[in-house]
């Protein structure tokens, strides 16, 4: 059962998916409970992932390894650690959240839209669980397809600029990055003499530096534009802010980290020289922080709710992306973390947005006002959106943020003094949103009538809500999970940290090797 | 003397598919003439069509399998005018789905258009004869012949639609252009034997060996005869003809040609660069890696204003000219073998891309504007799906099977180290999504303005379901196709 378990999960979207082409378009009520359903199934099928996953175990569990094209050497090989369990787990969770939360947002073309999201379920789930480059890259791509109809079918007005766009810019960065996968799999050929695209295999490669370093900027690109990290994020806040509310949850919450999730994967494990070269470590965390500040700063000045949460993922995204570049067990760790926080609160910001936009049709700013009086509920659970995403201890994002610092100051103080204003930025305009759209006296009168959210609304955040405060309050189990594989990439790319770490007085030796007790909220 | 000397039965084995595609074409003009001359009652000539084909894929098989159980590289025949290897039946493979394919799209894209003679059939049959040559050839005559049988087929062919100003147009076009080019070639050939004293490819190879690289007269030789081989495949600057004829021509014949010609342009191409021409490499490899640049540069940037399909493919086929051309420059077994492969899938999304375009066609509605195709996804689901999957294909996303040539093509440059012309190429593929993405936006995205329903035939539909599996199957299970590719150019 544990051998097929993750197939099982990658396949349950499509066979929701074939199901869905049957149904007849016309009954869209019909259409919409199947989707439900194949959304519900797949994050309870999922849920076996977590029950059965041992933590205290290295490398990869519920493996499964079948010949695929034996003369291309491409192998059906999946797996998980730590940090795909988590980002799969999010996927699956989010996955059924966005189609949850479309049910009376989207009216035409209601079985498309469904089959859609259910085929990039299976792409983001794949992405996360594969152990062979090939199977990844074709899941990577994937994903791409159906983003594109979900943003251009039934986006907002300039919805086939942004669709394009988003397409042009993720394809023009993977295809580098394959390129880059093709000179190691033909250098893999000439040291051992066969054809494969096994990540352990790969890993055995002893490249020059000179290889290592334009596959590590071939893998940046395709990555750094995923993240997307500062020059390369001009494509996300039109994806953003045209897309339909769950296209822009699920693009937040999961395809982001699929950049990030790139880095740790393939960059670090694969090219430990490269990622270790000073000169690319420092432009790196230099175009993070960069990405920390102008994200926060531009926030700051936006007069578009959601173009507002948009630019606010680039500046959050430059703390995972200095985390990883810490290159140690705080920064990598808290990076991971981070990432799941993001999806979880942003995820919840932009279905905050969802629910007032169905009932006002308008995302200015301007347009709001008082809205607490109205809306009481979707106030307070704006608040905690609000509050986890600006990094309020006790809650999910403060526990990311405060490790990635840790692990930056290790690694360099000045980077960490110089994201630190980011947080504070972080704070500024979250805050400075919910005073102007939910405080004071209501402004527009049309926001008088506009009814407080439904159950089904309220639902779609409850599971939210309640993982923000357990990260918050109690993230051991999450970083327990996060050892093991946060230890191997840093054993991998600083082979000497943890040898060096052992001769040192014994509770800094503690605190290093135990990441959990960073949480510090408990 | 006695008349077995000059035609042994290994000679008969060696041309009997082509001589079975030229019995076919002959008798469908004769019953055309004679026996049914009733305009309405056709379905015959498909019939004859198809027991042409699967005498073709007989002999071909038959040919296959002699190979493997014999062991032998090759059938000779002809005294070694005629060379029959694995390579050369792949390649045959690829023209029998596509002329199977075009017959069958025909039939119902002729009666709309008022054209329906049984002419046009034997002339598909003519071209494929020629292609066969084109294929196993090994003699610069031969190849001559049968380069002129299947370019003079569609001369005919383009300007089929002869109440038709643009059809007309294009046929003057490409004749004069392809006339011209022919000269070259004919130069080319001319010169190649002063240089050896002999037609046969392999004494050509063995006279341009002996002398030095530079030499001139190899050098012009080869330049005249790139020049003429160039122009087949449409690749720039010989490409001017390629979007006029593509767009002219009735579009099942823009599907044949842009498939099957060019596949047997480039089995041609290859066998005069990896033959002969092979060892003055050093002086056609940077040509040809200059001209597959350009292919890709005019052919993706041309495309993006398009606002017709046909036109739109046509430069779209200039630049997947360029990708194969880009294999031929790494020139190692993964090159070639990305040749084939490239070729493959290419005939098969292509044909699918143009078939589509074909079921647009109505009464009065040529249907290749890009607005013809708009809210195709609400009039015919299943059309907009298939024609998605070819647009995804060209485009080169995984799964389909379009990813797998520019694999290929990829991982050959980088084997040979010519990592700017890979960077290129994949650049290239990021451009050409946008204007493959233009058809998609156009059926899934706008709304339909021209209500007219679609004049979609059974044939239509099972050709294009079998383009679309094709695609999606070796897409997804590559093996096979892969396996064949490779036993193909094993010698």
């Amino acid at each position: 059962m544990d051998q097929h378990l993750l197939s099982i999960v990658l396949f349950t979207p499509l066979a929701g998916l074939l199901v869905l082409l049957f149904l007849p378009s016309k009954s869209t009520g019909l259409i919409r409970i199947w989707a439900n359903v194949a959304g519900l199934t797949g994050f309870l099928i999922s849920l076996p992932l977590v029950m059965r996953f041992r933590a205290e175990l290295p490398g990869y569990q519920f493996e499964e390894k079948v010949s695929w094209i034996p003369s291309l050497g491409v192998n059906y090989h999946v797996g998980m650690d730590g940090i795909s369990l988590l980002l799969v787990m999010l996927s699956t969770l989010m996955g059924f959240l966005a189609i949850l939360c479309s049910w009376s947002a989207i009216q035409d073309r209601v079985k498309e839209y469904y089959a859609m999201f259910l085929l990039l379920q299976v792409g983001m789930i794949g992405v996360f669980i594969s152990l062979d480059f090939f199977l990844f890259y074709v899941f990577w791509e994937l994903v791409l397809v159906p983003m594109y109809f979900i943003i251009g079918v039934w986006g907002g007005p300039r919805k086939l600029y942004a669709a394009i766009k988003f397409f042009l810019y993720t394809l023009a960065g993977s295809v580098l990055m394959l390129l880059g996968i093709l000179t190691l799999y033909f250098a893999h050929f000439q040291q051992f003499g066969f054809y494969t695209f096994e990540i352990s295999e790969l890993m055995r490669l002893n490249l020059p530096l000179a290889t290592q370093q334009w596959v590590f900027w071939a893998f940046f690109i395709g990555f750094a534009i995923k993240v997307p990290m500062f020059p390369f994020h001009t494509w996300l806040p039109d994806a953003h802010v045209e897309a339909p509310t769950a296209g822009s949850v699920i693009l937040a919450a999961v395809l982001l980290k699929m950049g990030t999730y790139g880095f740790l994967r393939f960059s670090l494990p694969l090219l430990p020289t490269a990622s270790m070269d000073r000169t690319i470590v420092q432009i790196l965390a230099a175009l993070s922080i960069i990405g920390i500040l102008y994200g926060a700063l531009v926030s700051l000045m936006q007069q578009d709710w959601k173009k507002l949460i948009a630019y606010s993922s680039v500046s959050h995204l430059g703390f995972c992306t200095l985390g990883i570049f810490a290159m140690n067990p705080n920064g990598i760790a808290g990076s991971v973390l981070q990432q799941v926080n993001h999806g979880i609160s942003t995820g919840m910001l932009f279905l905050v947005i969802g629910v007032i936009y169905e009932r006002r049709h308008t995302r200015e700013i301007a347009e709001y006002g008082g809205l607490a009086h109205v809306m009481p509920k979707f106030a307070i659970i704006f608040a905690f959106a609000m509050l986890s995403s600006a990094g309020l201890p006790l809650l999910n994002g403060f526990v990311g943020e405060f490790t990635i610092m840790q692990g930056a100051f290790e690694a360099n103080w000045i980077w960490a003094a110089c994201a630190v204003p980011g947080v504070i930025l972080g704070a500024a305009y979250l805050l400075w949103l919910y005073q102007r759209t939910m405080l004071g006296q209501v402004t527009n009168g049309k926001n008088l009538v506009i009814p407080d959210m439904n159950l089904r609304e309220i639902a779609v955040f409850v599971p939210l809500i309640a993982a923000s405060i357990w990260i918050g309050v109690y993230p051991k189990p999450f970083f327990d999970i996060l050892r093991q594989p946060v230890n191997q990439i840093v054993q991998r790319v600083r082979p000497e940290y943890f040898a060096a770490r052992a001769q040192a007085p014994p509770p800094e030796a503690a605190v290093e090797h135990a990441p959990a007790h960073t949480g510090g909220a408990e | 003397m006695s008349f077995s000397q000059f035609y042994t039965s290994m000679d008969h084995f060696s041309i009997v598919p082509a001589v079975m595609l030229a019995l076919f074409g002959c008798a469908v003009l004769l019953f055309d003439f004679i026996i049914f001359p009733d305009p309405r009652q056709r379905k015959w000539l498909l019939i004859f069509v198809g027991l042409a084909e699967g005498f073709t894929g007989f002999g071909l098989y038959r040919q296959q399998a002699w190979l493997a159980v014999n062991r032998a590289p090759q059938i000779i025949g002809f005294g070694g005018s005629v060379l029959v290897d694995g390579f050369a039946i792949y390649f045959n493979w690829i023209f029998l789905i596509a002329a199977m394919l075009v017959a069958i799209v025909s039939y119902k894209y002729l009666e709309i258009s008022g054209e329906h003679h049984g002419e046009y059939y034997s002339l598909i049959l003519f071209a494929q004869t020629g292609m066969y040559f084109l294929a196993t050839g090994s003699d610069l005559v031969t190849l001559f012949i049968g380069l002129e049988l299947m370019a003079l087929s569609f001369y005919v062919m383009v300007g089929f639609l002869r109440g038709d100003k643009r059809s007309n147009e294009a046929a003057l076009k490409y004749l004069l252009l392809g006339a011209f080019s022919s000269g070259f070639l004919a130069y080319g050939f001319s010169v190649l034997y002063g240089i050896a004293g002999s037609t046969k490819l392999a004494d050509i190879r063995v006279a341009i060996e002996a002398r030095p690289a530079w030499d001139p007269l190899v050098f012009l030789a080869m330049a005249t005869t790139s020049v003429g081989l160039l122009f087949k495949i449409s690749a720039v600057p010989f490409h001017m003809w390629a979007p006029d004829a593509y767009e002219g021509a009735p579009t099942t014949v823009t599907a044949y040609l842009s498939v099957a010609s060019k596949a047997a342009s480039i089995i041609f191409l290859v066998r005069m660069f990896m033959g002969p021409l092979a060892p003055v490499r050093v002086t056609w490899e940077p040509i040809l890696a200059v001209v597959a640049v350009l292919s890709l540069t005019v052919g993706n940037l041309a495309a993006v204003n398009q606002t017709n399909i046909k036109r739109l493919l046509a430069y779209s086929s200039i630049s997947h000219a360029g990708y194969m051309l880009l294999g031929l420059v790494a020139g190692n077994q993964t090159g070639i073998n990305g040749i084939a492969v490239y070729m493959a899938v290419y005939a098969f999304m292509t044909l699918g891309a143009f078939m589509v375009v074909v079921a647009l066609r109505r009464q009065n509605i040529i249907g290749d504007e890009l607005d013809d195709i708009n809210g195709l996804m609400h009039k015919s689901p299943c059309y907009a799906v298939l024609m998605l999957i070819f647009m995804l294909s060209l485009a080169g996303i995984p799964p389909t099977a379009g990813f797998l040539g520019k694999y290929y093509i990829f991982l050959a440059l980088i084997q040979t180290g010519h990592y700017t012309l890979a960077v290129i190429g994949t650049l290239y593929a990021a451009v050409a999504l946008y204007y493959y993405f233009k058809i998609v936006r156009n059926m899934f995205i706008r709304e339909e303005t021209e209500m007219a329903p679609l004049a979609s035939s059974m044939g239509l539909r099972v050709a294009v379901s079998i383009a679309g599996a094709a695609t999606l199957i070796i897409g997804i299970f590559p093996e096979p196709l892969l396996r064949l590719a490779q036993n193909s150019i094993l010698r």
